[in-house]
């Protein structure tokens, strides 16, 4: 396993919610990232977001590690979920609600 | 990437899909795609979109940065 999997995976599994994004929720660089904030926000759960620009190691990792070549990337429990237009369908479906409330994710505060 | 050749690299992959493309940005690089094929069926979100991705092969992401996909199982 290689250094950025190894950190990847601490990241998934030692937080409920991860974003991996071009930028930071308050300036995220790119309008996907934008929009996959946006639509966490509008789940109220609390969530940790991994800037990609600032670490090309990770960058290039989490598209290995998810099999997915896009970011952002959505990770709950540990599970990819997801790119933003997954998670604009589950969430306009009511389904990534539902989700974060099996899992039991933190409430943002 | 232009429309054709998206739609192209598409139809290659999913045999019988029907695709659907709007021009987000009238600049012929940012792209909503809509993919309707027989092949999604049974699938997960996550597994129906790797399948549009693997269309392109390593270009999505960097030749091909915006495209938004949609999938949907014929009905």
């Amino acid at each position: 396993m290689s250094d950025a999997n190894t950190r990847i995976s601490e990241l998934v599994t030692s937080n409920d919610v991860v974003l991996f994004m071009k930028g930071t929720p308050l300036f995220p660089q790119c309008g996907f990232s934008s929009r996959a904030i946006a639509i966490l926000d509008h789940c109220g759960v609390a969530y940790e977001s991994v800037d990609v620009l600032q670490d090309m190691e990770v960058r290039q990792g989490i598209k290995a590690f998810s099999d997915w070549p896009t970011i952002p990337q959505l990770y709950v429990k540990g599970e990819f979920v997801g790119g933003s237009d997954i998670m604009m369908e589950m969430f306009e479906a009511g389904e990534l609600q539902q989700l974060m409330d099996q899992s039991g994710v933190t409430k943002a505060a | 990437m232009s429309a054709s050749a998206i739609e192209e690299a598409i139809l290659a992959a999913l045999p019988g899909a029907s695709v659907e493309l709007k021009d987000l940005a009238g600049d012929d690089d940012h792209w909503a795609a809509t993919v309707t094929a027989p092949q999604f069926a049974g699938l997960s979100r996550v597994a129906q979109h790797k399948l549009v991705y693997a269309a392109f092969g390593g270009r999505m992401g960097g030749e091909l940065h915006a495209l938004q996909v949609t999938t949907v199982v014929p009905t």
